[in-house]
């Protein structure tokens, strides 16, 4: 670097800060907005692909595998299967350590979903045990997600491997 | 199947920091004392802002070239309605400048009231910001010399 | 690129475009629009053996949407594929490449685009150069308006038109491809794509002429675009068709120009280009793709009602 161009008393500059925002107006289309409409009511709902059968919660619209669009809608009971589960033993926030996240295959549907799993002993938590989901109190549900709050074990027998061995 | 399709508000934000490298890091240095700065190229032209490598070549360019901050307006377009984070909050112009000194042209905002006053070939001058740290927002705009 | 040892041709294509497409997402909107190209010739994805698509994520603000978009496609088992974050057009071009190789005879190329869910002249502004440019956020509008002025001041035009508002679209376009025979066999109206090449010039604007657009002219004579009775070209403001005019030497054909949705554009006058030749309205037609700020990259194609084969076998 030429020194008679550049004032070598001050470091010289070696990196900028970027900053950048983009704002959009989202939409997640029409399947996943029927979907979101009913958890507002209560309900976890899913689309059966016409070709291969399989139901996909949260619906897409389309089949993933057989690239079909998806129509009929069906009302899953909000029980389930755990079919694999991680315990984490670091802090989250609103999280208090030990805490299980587990994949859980809906009744009714072909795709697992992530989910907590609260009211039960971490250690308890196993690979076909037996769950349902716990909704944030009626007042306060909304298009979300989040109106969900946790599954926890119900009192059923653990389910057989081979109903969901191709899940794991 | 009819659907009151859901929308929502939804900002992407992100900021990397990026290196600036040895000749683009001497222009930001540049610009954080009050210069601009360029970089000889392969055939001999000065390119401002200063770049690494040769747009023709691809060779690595190293001598730098303190240009002026006067320069000409090589081409322009009016933009009466800034968007936010843009250099000027009331209308301006856009305009490509060649720095006297150099050989290429860089984008500025030209503070100059309305496009009536704006040409190809006008004289610019640098306005400079107040308090500088090493970023192209030093150069706050340009301003038509008489 | 000319002369292609394995012949290639367009042998179906779809479009849709709206000025804002409020409800469907992009897996929705691609859906019937990928059907109805493969429907068209008889084929359904199994059939395919290279999916190639362009889109840009941001301009939806949907990460990875590009990877959502293969449910529309249905990817399993799993498919050969391959994403551009640019126009469709320059997808088509690899599919074009990976079509000699041999090993498959057919592809399908698509793009999609839902800039009305954010402000695209904000958005294109992140495709500039990081330091010194896209920190002062230029709209798109204004940077086509250095080009349109360096143009009048150019005195090489009679009259250059003012730069309108960016065009502002959302829609898809899909797009398949076969080899030779395998081409007649789909479709007795087979569109060759006799050439295709693309070029790009400097990012920086202060250091290119933006008076004239050398890159089109050089895709142009790679893909041997001469002899040609009718134009379809990507042209996002006006006075682009006359830089475009010029670089490819037209002289009087039919000009068709459309911006279309951004990343989708592009293709989707391929597909139009092909159509005409196809319905006989053209008999070869060049077609025309851009990108980048002030035409900086283009892509230029040229579509035959015959296929041109100089010491090749079909």
């Amino acid at each position: 670097m030429s020194a008679d161009v550049v004032d070598e008393a001050v470091p010289p500059v070696t990196v900028i800060e970027c900053p950048t925002r983009l704002d959009f107006s989202y939409t997640p289309g029409v399947a996943q907005s029927r979907f979101l409409r009913a958890l507002e009511r209560g309900e976890i709902t899913g689309q059966r692909c016409p070709k291969c059968k399989k139901v996909y919660v949260p619906p897409r619209g389309a089949c993933s595998m057989c690239g079909v669009a998806t129509e009929e809608e069906l009302v899953l009971s909000g029980k389930g299967t755990i079919t694999t589960f991680c315990t984490t033993q670091i802090p989250s926030p609103g999280l208090v350590p030990p805490y299980v996240t587990a994949w859980i295959r809906l009744d009714g549907s072909d795709i697992t979903s992530m989910f907590l799993i609260q009211e039960c002993d971490p250690a308890e938590v196993r690979l076909g045990m037996r769950v349902e989901a716990v909704w944030v109190e009626e007042a306060d549900r909304k298009a979300d997600l989040g109106n969900i709050s946790y599954f926890r074990p119900i009192d059923e027998p653990d389910a057989e491997y081979e109903t969901y061995k191709d899940y794991v | 199947m009819k659907t009151d399709v859901l929308t929502a508000p939804h900002s992407i934000e992100y900021t990397y920091t990026r290196s600036t490298g040895p000749m683009i890091g001497a222009f930001m240095t540049g610009l954080r004392d009050g210069k601009i700065i360029g970089v000889r190229g392969a055939d001999g032209r000065v390119h401002v802002p200063a770049i690494d490598y040769d747009p023709v070549t691809s060779e690595d360019l190293s001598e730098l070239v303190e240009v002026a901050d006067t320069g000409v307006v090589t081409t322009w377009s009016w933009n009466d309605q800034p968007r936010s984070g843009q250099p000027l909050e009331h209308p301006f112009a856009w305009a490509l400048v060649r720095w006297d000194g150099a050989d290429t042209a860089m984008l500025v905002a030209v503070d100059c009231g309305d496009a009536s006053t704006i040409s190809t070939g006008a004289k610019v001058k640098a306005r400079w910001a107040d308090e500088r740290t090493g970023t192209i927002h030093d150069l706050c705009c340009c301003e038509l010399q008489s | 690129m000319r002369n292609f040892k394995r012949p290639v041709a367009i042998v179906a294509s779809a479009s849709f475009e709206t000025p804002s497409e409020p409800s469907r997402n992009e897996v929705e909107l691609l859906l019937p629009v990928i059907h109805d190209a493969l429907g068209q010739v008889g084929l359904t994805q199994q059939d395919i053996g290279f999916t190639v698509s362009g889109s840009s994520d941001y301009l939806q603000g949907f990460p990875f949407a590009f990877v959502g978009a293969l449910d529309a496609v249905g990817a399993w088992p799993p498919i050969r594929e391959s994403h551009l974050e640019m126009d469709g057009a320059f997808a088509l071009a690899e599919a074009v490449a990976v079509l000699q190789h041999g090993h498959v005879d057919t592809a399908l190329v698509y793009a999609f685009a839902r800039p009305s869910r954010g402000d695209l002249d904000r958005t294109l502004s992140i495709q500039l150069d990081p330091y010194s440019v896209a920190p002062l956020w230029p709209d798109a509008r204004g940077l086509a308006g250095l080009q349109a002025q360096a143009m009048r001041d150019s005195g090489r035009f009679d009259s250059v038109p003012e730069v309108p508002p960016t065009h502002v679209a959302d829609g898809c376009t899909a797009v398949v491809l076969a080899v030779g025979d395998r081409a007649r066999e789909l479709t007795k109206t087979p569109v060759w794509i006799t050439g295709i090449d693309h070029r790009i010039e400097a990012p920086a604007l202060g250091v290119r002429d933006l008076a004239t657009s050398v890159s089109t002219r050089l895709a142009a004579e790679s893909a041997g675009a001469t002899d040609v009775d009718a134009a379809y070209l990507h042209v996002l403001y006006p006075h682009q068709e006359l830089l475009l005019r010029d670089a490819l030497g037209l002289n009087g054909q039919p000009v068709h120009s459309s911006a279309g949705p951004m990343m989708v554009g592009g293709l989707e006058r391929i597909a139009a280009a092909a159509k005409a030749v196809a319905a006989g309205d053209a008999r070869r037609a060049v077609a025309h793709a851009t990108s980048g700020p002030c035409l900086q990259q283009n892509l230029v194609a040229v579509l035959d009602a015959t296929a041109v084969l100089e010491g090749a076998a079909a």
